[in-house]
């Protein structure tokens, strides 16, 4: 029997959520941990196996210098790499210190500013080391982190859309909140994965899955200005979970600072 | 003497990073440090310039294992700072939002991060292999907890049906049909996994804690209620602050939280169920009592036992409260135009969190703080593993630290709040 492939799964600054959605496949887990030899996961379990490692999932932005060390170590060790989550592919919501001055932001949080070391921006791992699949969400669907890896672990590239939202609403039947109700929605702009949740709850889609593949926020800007969204909202609204990944920072740059 | 600095492998199966520094002299523990490294994410300076509509979204991305209770945290007091109370149905779906996190959260830390620690096994992977029937058993029970996210919050991670006011949208009667009858099979297998639980070969320790927690008039406490101990403490939540102090140590990016008067304190299951044993049902009380506890738990490792009966409570309670519901006219009530500031507490799965807004007239925070269970009980942690590493400073290494790695997943501790692997240093002098 040959050797099934080593995974890893790394964190760096994140919730933890997106490593998460890998104990919560449940009865998946359990076969993957037939199919996969979990090297090195430490939410999960105390065992760890040496390098190399045939895959290796990432989770959480780069923050301190001590990190931006470590993510180097782990791509040396890593076959292949998938970052997950906003956080790893885009920097996360604590990139929002990118467009303030973190020395501020540290006094603001801690009484004792001295003893925190953290770098001036939050930023994805793309931005220190070749990356060869993102996984984009907050937090990412478990379904298309399965894909993912049976993906690398059959050579082949995941199958992961990377149109909008809007084709998700219609293959739900949910009928379009924004033009239906007037109610606000980055849905045109995002990629699709979650399966269209918020607009299945009545609201508006708020863009935690990062900007689909060639989007026009300018757009869909002037569509929320005509139903009454104010700069000030256009500005905060971009400027989220995925505040660092392109499109959404420019847009979000149109609408003041 | 020469000063031994010993590295131990990182500690696994937390939520969030961090290391422990154990300083020896002449056989006994100095000091204990538990280091958390975490990097710092710096919500309470982000938050400030956003909507308060946004807070909920915000705020559940501190935690993915329990973004509810950052969420529930905040709506009230948000809600308390407009001056609303969001009462009847609305307050009833809240309550059974948070008994599906408590079970979803619990479980997890109960099968899949703390049993190893008892059964000797490096994780549940391992832990399937012999008892494939109670981890699958236990993952269905998850799974249950789970469903109850995805109904009332569109999803398990970052719910995003909750507001300030009340909900986006309503379950439907068939949504909430097919979840009473998964917790109802979930019922039955959170009454096997406590009886499986006392199974456990358990450690001998007993400390004198303050334990702190909500309690309210009849509920066991989830949302609401005054923040009590069992050395007479009584609060309201706006009076958190003035009774409780955040301090920062230079081996820590976490902010220890302890009494202005009298040090350390614990929060979560433990001192949930000391101080609100009288509000379980006989039936809970009973199979507690049967697993191995009294009304009165002063056992560290017996956490792992009394979020056992967390879980059996929280299931009994869902349907409880599916049972009484009746659909409100509206998913959410309307909010004032008012500048305030509000505090709340609520139970999250590790214990007592505390949040505090302030905001201007347009619904901006000028200003946050939130004040997460593993701060509280950081002092806690860091006094267990002195008695507990003391113990056992004879045992070769390997041993020693397997024992205070235990110790600190008694808490669940979820650095992420503030800040995940925790490394063991011991230095000899």
């Amino acid at each position: 029997m040959p050797a099934r492939p080593r995974l890893a799964v790394w964190k760096f600054a994140s919730c933890d959520g997106c490593q998460l959605s890998l104990l919560d496949c449940e009865e998946e887990l359990l076969s993957l941990a037939e199919a996969v030899e979990i090297g090195y996961f430490l939410e999960a379990s105390r065992k760890t196996l040496p390098g190399p490692y045939d895959l290796s999932l990432v989770e959480g932005s780069i923050t301190t210098p001590e990190d931006a060390e470590r993510i180097r170590e782990v791509r040396r060790l890593s076959k292949k790499l998938v970052t997950i989550g906003a956080c790893a592919t885009a920097g996360g919501i604590q990139a929002l210190r990118n467009f303030a001055r973190v020395e501020e932001f540290v006094s603001a949080v801690y009484a004792s500013p001295e003893y925190i070391r953290t770098l001036d921006r939050s930023t994805p791992i793309a931005a220190h080391v070749p990356v060869d699949f993102e996984l984009q969400g907050c937090p990412i669907n478990r379904f298309q982190l399965l894909e993912v890896i049976s993906a690398f672990l059959a050579g082949r590239t995941p199958a992961i859309p990377r149109y909008s939202v809007c084709l998700e609403c219609k293959r739900a039947g949910t009928p379009c909140v924004l033009v239906a109700r007037g109610i606000p929605c980055l849905g045109p702009v995002t990629q699709a994965g979650c399966g269209a949740i918020c607009p299945g709850y009545a609201r508006g889609c708020y863009g935690c899955y990062g900007p689909m593949e060639s989007p026009n926020p300018p757009s869909l800007g002037r569509r929320w200005q005509a139903l009454g969204a104010s700069e000030r909202d256009l500005h905060r609204v971009f400027r989220t979970f995925n505040a660092g990944a392109e499109p959404f920072r420019r847009e979000s740059e149109a609408h003041g600072g | 003497m020469a000063v031994r600095k010993i590295s131990l492998e990182a500690l696994a199966r937390v939520e969030g990073e961090g290391s422990l520094e154990l300083s020896l002299h002449e056989g006994k523990v100095e000091t204990a440090r538990l280091k958390i490294f975490e990097p710092p994410r710096f919500f309470e300076a982000f938050l400030r310039g956003r909507a308060f509509s946004e807070v909920p979204d915000i705020v559940a991305r501190i935690c993915g294992i329990c973004p509810v209770a950052y969420q529930m945290s905040a709506v009230h007091a948000l809600e308390q700072g407009l001056g609303i109370v969001v009462d009847g149905p609305l307050r009833l779906l809240r309550r059974l939002l948070y008994c599906g996190e408590w079970i979803e959260s619990h479980v997890l830390h109960i099968v899949m991060l703390h049993a190893p620690d008892f059964l000797g096994l490096p994780d549940a992977i391992a832990i399937s292999r012999e008892h494939r029937a109670e981890v699958e058993r236990a993952l269905a029970l998850k799974r249950a907890g789970n469903e109850i996210l995805r109904v009332l919050g569109g999803r398990e991670i970052h719910p995003i049906n909750v507001r300030v006011g009340g909900f986006y949208r309503l379950p439907t009667p068939s949504e909430l049909s097919a979840l009473r009858e998964k917790l109802e099979r979930a019922r039955e297998e959170a009454v096997a996994l406590l009886r499986w639980v006392a199974t456990f070969p358990c450690p001998e320790c007993e400390r004198d804690y303050e334990f702190v927690s909500l309690r309210h008039p009849s509920e066991y406490p989830m949302n609401e209620g005054r923040v009590v101990s069992n050395r007479g403490l009584s609060l309201a939540a706006e009076e958190f602050d003035s009774a409780f102090e955040e301090s920062h140590l230079p081996h820590s990016t976490a902010l220890y939280c302890r009494f202005r008067e009298r040090g350390s304190y614990l929060v979560g299951p433990l001192a949930r169920y000391n101080l609100n044993f009288d509000r379980l049902s006989p039936w809970v009380q009973s199979l507690a009592r049967e697993a191995g506890l009294g009304p009165v738990c002063r056992n560290p490792f017996q956490s792992i036992l009394v979020r056992s009966v967390e879980v059996l409570f929280a299931c009994e309670e869902a349907l409880r409260l599916l049972s009484l519901y009746e659909p409100p006219e509206a998913p959410s009530v309307a909010l004032p135009a008012i500048p305030g500031e509000g505090h709340a507490a609520t139970e999250a799965p590790r214990g007592l969190l505390y949040h505090r807004y302030r905001f201007d007239r347009e619904g901006t925070i000028e200003e946050a703080r939130i004040v997460p269970p593993t701060s509280q009980n950081q002092a806690s942690i860091e006094e267990d593993l002195r008695l507990w590493a003391e113990r056992h400073l004879s045992e070769p290494e390997e041993s020693l630290r397997d024992r205070c790695e235990q110790a600190i997943r008694n808490y669940d501790p979820c650095i992420s709040c503030s800040t995940h692997f925790l490394r063991l240093v011991i230095r000899r002098s």
